[in-house]
């Protein structure tokens, strides 16, 4: 036994010798290791087969290469498709200047980011305008790479970039006035999945906040009516949060205000997403140790400068993970917006399946539903664990 | 003077007993005012459609009939029962969920900690796949590529010709109570406290003689020789086994499950396990080596190890994240709405579609979602209480 032991501990040893070993010990150490091992083995080698069998050979992915469009930015005119490429392009603009300043995670996504642009652009059915669309893209990306990489000044703007985004896509893609005006009725597919995952956050984080801050607040009242909206919200499944927006909103604000479906959604959610992230947040507060607030304190800090300066900047460093957790499960929950009518990935896909021309295709277009998520939020979840580590969270 | 007697006085606005007063007042009057405005709103509003406020419309004839139910109900009942087979039929998917969720999560998660490579990338990719993919898709392809996609009835695939696969609904064998199922149970019930009682005395006897005395094999024992009574008193089976046949364009016998339920509840079980398994996984991390180095030192088998020793102390660790997943369990069973499984939630559209009463529809499930999770938050917290570690 010994002997074996000094054995496997040497460095130099023919290649199939530790081949055979790491088989031994990974895959039949014991009698029931064995069993497991064949017994997995025979199921895998089924399902693999009959998967890539289904998929090769079965599967009509003339559904999905016939919708593509549809899938992915829904019914919004082609004649101005133009702008989403804008909008996609201003996004790339970010990402590469991102990854030339904070490298790192961001390079990493950005590789991500990239080669997913160059399998879509080399998929067999995408028309030829995507595909410079897509090249001019990874074009802004490498240019401001080397951009980035040379000016480290432009770190703030940079940032100021990823803000102002916002406001500026919506303005894009609605038109208001300047171009010709998109309803958020025509918008749809991806690009609503991506829009309302990206409100629900932006537009909850102020509201998460103040809600953490009330929670702990001094004042009665504000703490109760804090705790009673999280507690609330976050005791009842999202569908029905969804179903008032839908449905009792209108009937809240009266005659004179009129909204349309997709804002209705968007305020569900976000209303939603306010009371998880409020306890994310709170989280971090908690996590604060008292001398620090003492410290401001003493200092002649007053309330607001000591939150914004010294507490807040520490409690939300501490909660990123937890928050991006929170961001991965709403952008999975978009596709709730199915079950109320909106034609976001999945309620598009549901769409397709309804049509006579694609009958018997359910599968393969839930399975392509399910691939785009997966890839995304795999994506964060990945950005998710790199920040954890560069952050030390929970190694202190 | 006017000068003197301001340094003299803290003003009113910088005063530390009034500022929290006068913040609140602020707030509260704000809170109440938008509230207010909402509520003047919705009634205005409800009074041009021509609706108004109240939850008599309970009591009235619910015209519907629904197709998965535990109890009886048929189209001329109440809506109020409408809203009990709803809530049963959440109950009903949720208690099953929890529990086959929670083994499913429990092998998972110690497979992904297994020492077996196999067993521990099948694992990791299961959670990873099932984890990063929206529930309610996962719900649609169970629904409409698979339960939906089965055969007809008349061409169902069945497996040992005793589980039938068919477009209308998976059936399974079912048993149905006798007279005798009565005698049956009260003598195993008789049976399985003897078993106790015997299995602790010969155990007391054992440690305290040193000689070997078999309780495991006395306690099994007297189970079986009360059933043997049972069978001489009876001379029947406890329970007829009721396995399904086709016949015409039905099922004879079993239990069929719509394929709404099935696609739910697998659906369910799946999403929830991979979470579960994250939990489990980090559970057992969290107990220190040293524990599972002196249990083996002790000279305990792998799988009495787990049983014995790393479990019980993983469970501390395990059952607040658990309790929180059972939880989103419950709410997530309300996604029912989309495969036409009428639990509380999509029986309340029903009805509100009916009556147009949105306000009143929707507080009651509100309501009843908000009891189930304080009931289970509530059972999980005394579970709790005595799973913790208890010191000196």
């Amino acid at each position: 036994m010994d002997k074996h032991t000094l054995q496997t501990n040497k460095p130099q040893k023919p290649s199939h010798h530790r081949t055979i070993e790491w088989l031994k010990k990974n895959l039949f150490s014991s009698w029931f290791n064995t069993i497991l091992t064949f017994v997995f083995a025979t199921t895998i080698t089924v399902i693999v087969i009959g998967s890539v069998k289904w998929i090769f050979l079965t599967a009509n992915w003339h559904v999905i290469s016939a919708n593509f469009r549809l899938l992915i930015v829904g019914q919004y005119p082609v004649a101005e498709l133009w702008r989403v490429w804008i909008c996609l392009t201003l996004v790339s603009f970010l990402i590469g200047l991102s990854w030339g300043l904070w490298k790192g995670t961001m390079g990493h996504l950005t590789i991500a980011v990239t080669s997913l642009y160059v399998i879509v652009a080399c998929l067999p059915f995408v028309l030829m305008e995507t595909r410079i669309w897509l090249l001019i893209n990874i074009v802004v990306i490498v240019a401001t790479y080397a951009v980035g990489k040379n000016w480290p000044k432009l770190k703030k703007s940079t940032l100021v970039g990823w803000f102002l985004m916002f406001p500026v896509i919506i303005f894009l893609l609605n038109g208001f006035g300047v171009f010709n005006h998109v309803g958020s009725n025509l918008w749809g597919g991806f690009l609503l999945t991506l829009l309302i995952a990206i409100v629900a956050i932006v537009c909850s984080f102020p509201i998460g906040l103040l809600l953490a801050l009330g929670r702990r607040s001094k004042l009665p009242i504000v703490r109760w009516f804090s705790i009673g909206y999280i507690e609330l919200i976050r005791g009842v499944p999202l569908i029905t949060i969804l179903f008032v927006a839908q449905l009792m909103l209108p009937l809240f604000l009266g005659n004179g205000i009129d909204i349309d479906n997709v804002v209705r959604a968007m305020v569900g959610f976000t209303l939603f997403t306010a009371a998880y992230l409020a306890e994310n947040i709170r989280g971090g507060l908690q996590s604060i140790p008292r001398g620090q607030f003492e410290a401001a304190e003493a200092l002649g800090l007053n309330a607001t400068i000591k939150m914004t300066f010294i507490i807040l900047p520490q409690a939300l460093r501490a909660v990123i993970p937890a928050m991006v957790g929170s961001f991965i499960g709403i952008f999975k929950d978009t596709s709730l917006v199915a079950i109320v009518g909106l034609t976001d990935l999945l309620g598009m896909g549901k769409n397709i399946i309804s049509n006579p021309e694609f009958l018997g295709t359910q599968m393969e277009v839930f399975i392509f539903v399910a691939l785009v998520f997966l890839i995304f939020c795999n994506l964060m979840a990945y950005a998710s664990r790199r920040i954890e580590r560069s952050l030390g969270v929970g190694k202190r | 003077m006017n000068k003197h007697s301001s340094s003299m006085a803290t003003p009113f606005w910088r005063d530390k007993r009034v500022i929290p007063f006068l913040l609140q007042a602020i707030f509260a009057i704000l809170v109440l005012l938008i509230g207010a405005f909402f509520f003047l709103n919705a009634l205005d509003s409800m009074k041009q459609i021509g609706l108004s406020f109240g939850y008599d419309f309970l009591s009235k004839m619910a015209s519907f009939d629904i197709g998965d139910k535990l109890i009886e109900f048929s189209s001329t009942d109440t809506y109020g029962k409408a809203f009990v087979v709803g809530i049963l039929n959440t109950l009903r998917v949720a208690f099953i969920g929890i529990i086959l969720a929670t083994i499913l999560g429990f092998i998972v998660g110690v497979a992904r900690l297994s020492n077996n490579w196999l067993a521990r990338s099948v694992a990791t990719v299961y959670v990873e796949i099932f984890r990063n993919t929206p529930l309610l898709v996962q719900i649609f392809i169970w629904f409409y590529a698979v339960f939906l996609s089965f055969p007809t009835i008349e061409k169902s695939l069945n497996a040992l010709g005793l589980f039938f696969f068919s477009n209308r609904g998976t059936v399974i064998p079912w048993f149905e109570f006798t007279s005798s199922s009565f005698i049956w149970l009260i003598s195993l019930f008789i049976g399985l406290i003897l078993s106790v009682i015997i299995w602790k005395v010969k155990l007391s006897q054992q440690v305290e003689t040193g000689k070997k005395k078999y309780p495991l094999f006395w306690s099994i024992g007297s189970v079986i020789s009360l059933l043997i009574i049972a069978f001489f008193v009876t001379f029947e089976t406890p329970l007829l086994f009721s396995i399904p046949e086709i016949s015409g364009r039905g099922f004879v016998g079993g239990y069929t499950i719509g394929p709404g339920f099935c696609a739910l509840l697998v659906a369910l079980v799946m999403y929830t396990a991979s979470y579960i398994a994250e939990i489990v996984r980090g559970g057992i991390l969290a107990v220190s080596k040293g524990q599972v180095e002196a249990a083996k030192a002790l000279g305990l088998k792998s799988s009495t190890i787990l049983r014995l020793i790393i479990l019980p102390q993983a469970i501390r660790v395990i059952i607040p994240p658990l309790t929180s997943q059972y939880l989103n369990l419950i709410k997530n069973s309300s996604l029912a709405a989309a495969v036409a499984y009428p639990e509380v939630f999509g029986v309340g559209i029903t009805i509100l579609s009916q009556t147009g009463k949105s306000v009143e529809v929707i507080s009651i499930v509100i309501l009843v979602y908000l009891s189930m999770s304080l009931l289970t938050s509530l059972l999980m917290n005394i579970f709790n209480k005595y799973s913790q570690l208890v010191e000196r």
